[in-house]
This record gives structure tokens, C-alpha cells and sequence, in this order.
């Protein structure tokens, strides 16, 4: 894995002042694990930077920051790392250079997936349907979105391979995994170790403005996930096919989803705008931000589909929404997408340095 | 020219802990404060941002606080530090009103958290702060501002006027300009004089250049100077500061908690002679590291150096400039400027006194002791021998000064045996009216907080009263 040496340095650099400090030990999971090593090697370093959720909380405790000669910014440094380790576990290799180019890329798919699937709706129309499927039949997008999903997870895999070697990572322990999915799922190092949350949007006042964003994001598309997955069930194993009722699994589940996601999105959105760009990997602040905006389009596609249903607006509605959910498929393992994995493994990775078993 | 500003109830000069307390006390009663700091922003706080915990009494488990720390124990303990140079009966009002301060704390903004990794024997004694000392000055501001307390920064005082037994204005410049101020009452908590190096020359001579400062470099006394001039009462011992020895690599200043050097315990120091000077090994070194900066002090040029081998090098907590490494001693001599051949004697000379070390232990008093050498090392007395060998220099670094305002335990200032009836002083700058000499962990913030607190309401209270 070939990670920039100048970036792993700077970090490097910065943990060894942290080391020699450790007042910062309680905001995060980031801090234990630091005052664990004495010394930094690459893949010690990429561990702590996936691990890093960006709370900003010890940048702003800092007495070392600029002006000081020190010029310590662990967030950005660690931002920089965690940016550079995606790329350099990116798999098929060529593609990790669209880390560099996320926003541009995504619009690229979303234009060319839009006007490919109208195209395919105008052209392959089917003679008999209902909802959408009287657009595009269910076979086509079968067709077209089961590769559209299950490559970009095979390619994922693959890189998630390569990182969990690079981080030093073994054998897993249900324990493990069980705090690595809490940890997760209280988002627990944007608490701030006091519960107070984390800094962000206002310099160093504590809030849980990004944890709650952060979440509603999460749920709302593990919701959405488990409408499409429901909605599949439904179709193969009883023969329901869509468009369902209001109160179906798929839309109890979609319509929440959806709007969760929209929210969650919208509430990111506003934060990254208020925030600090320079505690971050800075160069990719756009394509984070291209991401979020993404997300947001495939949930607000995806309701306004809903509500125009048996109107003449879903033929231009529905490639929009496919279009939009087809750029974030292909592109999850080059985009901010691919942190929800990575800062999973790193969770997993920190669980295992905690489990006494593993001693 | 001079620009009138609006009237203030009470004017707070400093931006540290102590100058915080003050003015969130105040504008508590309603009172509008305002807070002249003469650093700018990134660096407001004085030293308070490089502190990280409070010492405090307290009953029963308190906060993060296990056990219980009586009066007597905490005022034993300080007794043991100072040599008894210290004030009781405001030392005592210090202790007993620690307690209290911790949740006044908390209410404020201040978040607590277990111990540190290598500080476990404060867990019962010393309350850490969350973040250390700038998350604490972060959440005093914010408290503060949501108090309505008005903060200036790059406000440095020049000057306060004394009519009789009062202030009368105050001068300060910002922006390039003079502006007065003229409020009814002023609280003083603007630190020591450590960051001016020409006032450390004037009390210990020459040597004082080569100190370093280990904390904020906007301490340079402006305040206190211009007050004792005036004949404020003073207290404590010009040369009496606290300085202990750090990485000589250190900035000038402001390299505060990671320039500090650990390893003194496992190594032998020498001076730029490459002689030993003093008992490495005397006693554990949280009981030890404050006399170093006087000891390196003493030394030509004020320098030391510390020399250990490969079988020690994990034993002390990293700090934050990596050692100087060599395979052999004249190497590291070289390297770091000493005389090889005498480097070469010194340690061999040491390694022949070495006697049994199967009973050395790192944490503990270990009585494995030199034979026969002058200095002696009475513990952890280890060969230096194996490669590669490590060195660090060692130079004072001073945290502050103990020359300040002569208060009384309504944290008031006097002059010629009167009370100056609208001025108050906080922390550093009259932490000399308790202790003469020496310094206990934690116990800077106690005086901050609690003579802050009583600065700020008495200040307030007069304020009122006129």
C-alpha cells in the first residue's frame, strides 16, 4: 500500500506531541489508542485516522495550535491520512483517482445515468405496468442495479482486505464487533467524552448538532435500504408487486427513511457550511460536500416520486431518482461513502486493542 | 489621545482562570464587567491554558474525585512543599474553599475526567480537566459571554492611576490606541512577571537569560510592576519562582507540558563539563522534577545533560522532541557538545560504583545505589552501558513568578498599611500571600479560583455600595 510519506509524517509529528501531552485523553477513541504505541508506524497512523470522526474537540482544547510554533491541527492531519489511506486501498487501482474528482464524477454518473435510464424508459417501454413499472419493467432494472450494487461492495471488499492487513488487524471477536456496532451506532466518539457532543459548527461550543445529523442520515438510508430490501422479499417470495400501499412495509419504512435522510442531509449541509474548513482534509471539502448533496437527492427524488405517482411527471422523475442512486452505487468505494466502512474497521480494529482476550 | 469609554462596574486586568472567576462572579450579581486581556485571542488565558487539574479538598468522593482529602491532609501536604513558608490562615481559606469550587465549576462550563495515563496518583487529590486548561478558559469565556461580561483583547494596561487609597482610571492601549477607563471597582489577575527576562536578569543575574519560559509569553508583569512602583504592598522573594528543568530544545517560550523530561530518575546528567553535579536517584521523580530547574540553574552556561541507555529508553513518558541516539559515547558527545574523553571517564567512573541491580524497579524507591561515588545515586543506580545511548539537554524552564500583591482574605490590596478600598488581586500575581517558595500540583488553580471568586464578589459588592 503505497500512502503519501509526507502526510504520514506531518501526523506522525503531531502524535508524538500528543503523546508527550495526553490532556486530550478523554474526548475520544482516538486518544487511548495514541498513548497506547510509543511509536508511529504507517499503519498505526492510518488505524488513528480512520478511527477520528473529526469532533475537532481536542483541536480546540489545544494550546499548541497556530500561531504556536508547534502547529499542531490533529483533525486536519488526520483528515489528510484517512483521505490518502482510501485512495491508497482503492481497488481496481485506476479508479482511486476519483477520490480527487468526487463532486465532478458524481455529476457526470448522474447526467449520464439520468438521460441513459429516460432513454431506456422512452425506448424499452413496456406494453403493460403499473407505477413505475409501467416506465421501465422490473427485469431491466434488476438488470441494471443488482451489478450497479454488488460490484461496488466486491471492489470494497477488497479494498477492506488490504486495510485490515495495513492496520494490523486479526482475528474478530463477536465481542468485538458488538462494541464496534454500538460505538457506531451512538456515535459515541462525536460525544465528546463529557456528553456534551462535539465542536463543529460554532468553534469550541459543545453541541450534538452534527452526532444527531449524522444519524438521522444513517438510520434514515438503513431504513431505505430495508424498504428496497423488503420491497425485494415482497416481489420473489410472494408475488407482491410494487407499487405498494401506504401502509406496506416498503413505504412504512421508505417514507420515514426518506425523510430522515432528507433532513439529516439538509442538517449537514448547514453544518459543513458554518464549520472550519481548514480542520479538514481541505482539498476534498468539495467532494464531501457533493456527497452529502447526492444523498440528499436520492431521498428527496425518491419522495417526490412517490408523490407524483399515476402523474406524467414520473417519466422524468423516475431515471432522476435511478440516475441518482446509480452515481452513489458506483462511486461508494471512491467517495466519502467509503468512510462508513473504513471507520467500521477501525472500530473493530480499536475494539480488538481493547478485548483482553486479544492481549 | 485619550478615548472615555462607557462606565463598567468592575474592570478584570488578565484573561486567565483567576481573572474568569472573578468576572463570571461579578457579572453574576449583575454587574457589567469588563475583562482587559492583552493577548489576542489565540493565546487568551495566560497560563491557565497549559494547567490541567485542580487540587481539592473534599469529604467524600466528589465529581471524579475517589475517596475523600481532608483540610489537614491538604494543608499537610503543603506544608511538606513550602517548607512551611506559608500563609495558614489564608492557605486554610484556600483548602476549605476547594471544595465548594468544584461544582461552581462544573456549573460554569468546566468538564472533568478520570485521571490521566501516568498521573494515577492524583485520582484522589486532583480533579483533571477535560481537554486541559484552554477547553477550561474556553468554557469560562463562553460562561462569561452569556453572562454579558465584555472581553478586549490586545488590551494591555499601562498604567493604573491611584488617588490616595484608590483607583482612579485605568490606561490601556488597543489598536494603537490609549484609552482610559474608569470603573468602580478593579480586580488584578494578570499573572507574574516570568515573561520578562530583563526584570528575572534584574533578581537572579545574568544566568536568567538562558532560562526558558514555560508558559504564556504575555506575562511580563506591565500591571504588577507599575502597581508596585506606586507602593501596592508587596509580597514574596523576587529571586522565588517556580522552574524546573525541561528539554533544552524547548521554545523560548510557551512549550509548556510536553518539553518536560521524565528520565532524570534513570540516567545520569552531567554539565557541559560533562560532570555529574547532584543525586539523580534521590526520590521519584513527581518529588524531584521542580528542584531540577534550580539545579541546572546553577550550572555553567545553565545547561544539563542527560545521558541513558537502551535498557531504559521505555521507562519515562515520551516528551516531545525526540533523544539524541549514538552507538557509542564519544558519539554522543559529540553530538551533543561535550568533551568525549571526560564523557567517556564520567560514565565509566559511575558504572565501576554500580553494585547489585536485581532489585531495581522503576516506580518504586529501589535503594539500588552507587558505592563510593561523589554525587551519589542512591536509587535506580544502573550501568550505562548498553547501546545505543540517549541524550537530551536539560535547561530551567520557569512556570511563574512568586513576587506579587500582598493581599488579604477578601483578596484586597493595600498600600502603606491602608486597604486600597476598589482594588482586588487573583491568582499568580498574589499567590506569594500563601506561598514563600516551592508548589504543590493543582494548588495554582485552587488560589485562582477561589480568590477570583472572592475578588469578583467583593468587587462587585463595592461597586454597588458606591
Amino acid at each position: 500500500m503505497h500512502m503519501q510519506p509526507e502526510l504520514l509524517q506531518e501526523a506522525r509529528r503531531q502524535a508524538e506531541i500528543c503523546n508527550a501531552c495526553r490532556y486530550c485523553e478523554g474526548y475520544c477513541s482516538v486518544f487511548p489508542a495514541l498513548h497506547a504505541e510509543r511509536a508511529f508506524a504507517d499503519g498505526d497512523l492510518t488505524q488513528l485516522a480512520n478511527l477520528c470522526h473529526n469532533c475537532r474537540g481536542c483541536y480546540y482544547a489545544c494550546q499548541y495550535t497556530a500561531p504556536h510554533e508547534f502547529a499542531l491541527n490533529l483533525p486536519a492531519a488526520l483528515a489528510e491520512v484517512r483521505q490518502d489511506s482510501w485512495q491508497a486501498h482503492a481497488w481496481p487501482r485506476g479508479f482511486a483517482r476519483l477520490f480527487d474528482r468526487a463532486g465532478l464524477a458524481m455529476m457526470v454518473l448522474l447526467v449520464l445515468g439520468f438521460a441513459g435510464l429516460f432513454a431506456l424508459s422512452q425506448m424499452l417501454r413496456p406494453e403493460s405496468g403499473h407505477g413505475f413499472y409501467a416506465y421501465m419493467s422490473h427485469g431491466v432494472m434488476v438488470a441494471i442495479f443488482v451489478p450497479a450494487f454488488f460490484l461496488p461492495l466486491c471492489a470494497l471488499a477488497v479494498s477492506l482486505r488490504a486495510f485490515w492487513r495495513t492496520v494490523g488487524g486479526g482475528a474478530v471477536t463477536l465481542s468485538a464487533l458488538v462494541q464496534a456496532l454500538q460505538s457506531a451506532g451512538q456515535m459515541r466518539n462525536l460525544k465528546g467524552g463529557h456528553g456534551d457532543g462535539c465542536n463543529f459548527e460554532a468553534e469550541d461550543r459543545f453541541s450534538h448538532a452534527r452526532r444527531h445529523c449524522h444519524q438521522a442520515v444513517l438510520v434514515g438510508f438503513l431504513l431505505c435500504f430495508a424498504a428496497t430490501g423488503s420491497a425485494t422479499l415482497m416481489h420473489y417470495l410472494f408475488g407482491l408487486e410494487a407499487p405498494y400501499g401506504p401502509l406496506s412495509l416498503p413505504k412504512l419504512l421508505g417514507v420515514p427513511g426518506g425523510i430522515l435522510l432528507c433532513c439529516g442531509a439538509a442538517g449537514m449541509v448547514w453544518l459543513k457550511l458554518r464549520a472550519d474548513r481548514t480542520l479538514g482534509a481541505v482539498a476534498y471539502w468539495g467532494g464531501e460536500m457533493a456527497f452529502v448533496l447526492l444523498l440528499f437527492l436520492v431521498a428527496a427524488s425518491g419522495l417526490v416520486l412517490w408523490a407524483a405517482t399515476g402523474t406524467s411527471a414520473v417519466a422524468v422523475l423516475l431515471p432522476l431518482h435511478l440516475g441518482a442512486v446509480l452515481s452513489f452505487f458506483l462511486l461508494t468505494p471512491y467517495s466519502k461513502m467509503a468512510h462508513g466502512f473504513y471507520r467500521m474497521a477501525a472500530l473493530l480494529r480499536d475494539a480488538l486493542r481493547k478485548d483482553p482476550g486479544m492481549r | 489621545m485619550l478615548k472615555r469609554n462607557e462606565q463598567y462596574d468592575v474592570v478584570v486586568i488578565g484573561g486567565g482562570n483567576a481573572a474568569l472567576c472573578a468576572a463570571m462572579t461579578a457579572a453574576r450579581t449583575g454587574a457589567r464587567v469588563l475583562i482587559l486581556e492583552s493577548a489576542p485571542k489565540a493565546y487568551r488565558g495566560g497560563n491557565s491554558r497549559h494547567t490541567r487539574n485542580f487540587r481539592c479538598m473534599h469529604g467524600g468522593p466528589l465529581g471524579p474525585l475517589v475517596e475523600s482529602y481532608s483540610e489537614e491532609e491538604y494543608f499537610a501536604d503543603l506544608m511538606k512543599v513550602t517548607g512551611g513558608k506559608t500563609d495558614e490562615h489564608l492557605a486554610r481559606l484556600a483548602i476549605r474553599s476547594s471544595e465548594e469550587c468544584l461544582p461552581w465549576m462544573i456549573e460554569h462550563g468546566v468538564r472533568f475526567q478520570p485521571s490521566l495515563s501516568g498521573t494515577l496518583s492524583l485520582a484522589r487529590t486532583n480533579a483533571f480537566f477535560l481537554g486541559g486548561g484552554k477547553s477550561l478558559v474556553n468554557a469560562y469565556y463562553r460562561t462569561a459571554a452569556r453572562l454579558g461580561v465584555e472581553v478586549q483583547y490586545e488590551a494591555e494596561v499601562t498604567h493604573l492611576e491611584l488617588d490616595g487609597n484608590r483607583v482612579a482610571h485605568i490606561d490601556y492601549r488597543k489598536d494603537g490606541q490609549a484609552r482610559r477607563v474608569t470603573p468602580s471597582s478593579v480586580v488584578v489577575a494578570s499573572g507574574g512577571f516570568q515573561a520578562d527576562t530583563d526584570w528575572l536578569a534584574r533578581a537572579w543575574g545574568p544566568a536568567a537569560k538562558n532560562f526558558l519560559i514555560r508558559g504564556t509569553p504575555y506575562n511580563r508583569g506591565l500591571v504588577l510592576a507599575d502597581l508596585l512602583e506606586q507602593g501596592v504592598e508587596q509580597v514574596g522573594d523576587p529571586t522565588q519562582c517556580h522552574a524546573v528543568a525541561i528539554d533544552g530544545r524547548a521554545p523560548k517560550f510557551d512549550g509548556g507540558i510536553v518539553t518536560r523530561l521524565d528520565c532524570v530518575p534513570f540516567s545520569i546528567v552531567v554539565n557541559k563539563d560533562a560532570e555529574r553535579f547532584y543525586d539523580e536517584g534521590e526520590d521519584v521523580w513527581p518529588k524531584r522534577y521542580a528542584i531540577w530547574g534550580r539545579l541546572v540553574a546553577a550550572q555553567p552556561d545553565q545547561v544539563g545533560y542527560v545521558i541513558i541507555d537502551a535498557k531504559s529508553l521505555n521507562l519515562f513518558m515520551p516528551s516531545v522532541f525526540p533523544p539524541i541516539a549514538a552507538n557509542t559515547l564519544e558519539e554522543l558527545a559529540d553530538k551533543m557538545g561535550l568533551p568525549p574523553a571526560k564523557l567517556r571517564a564520567t560514565v565509566e567512573g559511575f558504572n565501576a560504583a554500580c553494585g547489585d541491580t536485581s532489585a531495581f524497579h522503576p516506580t518504586e524507591l529501589d535503594g539500588v545505589t552507587t558505592q563510593g561515588l561523589t554525587p551519589p545515586k542512591t536509587n535506580w543506580a544502573r550501568p550505562i552501558s548498553e547501546p545505543p545511548f540517549y541524550g537530551y539537554s536539560l535547561r530551567t524552564g520557569v512556570t511563574f513568578t512568586y513576587l506579587g500583591l500582598k493581599v488579604d482574605e477578601k483578596a484586597q490590596c493595600s498600600i502603606h498599611d491602608t486597604k486600597i478600598n476598589n482594588l482586588w488581586a487573583a491568582g499568580e500575581t498574589m499567590a506569594g500571600s500563601i506561598l514563600g517558595q516551592g508548589y504543590l500540583a493543582g494548588f495554582g488553580m485552587t488560589i485562582g479560583t477561589v480568590f477570583g471568586r472572592i475578588a469578583g464578589k467583593e468587587a462587585a459588592a463595592h461597586a454597588y455600595a458606591t
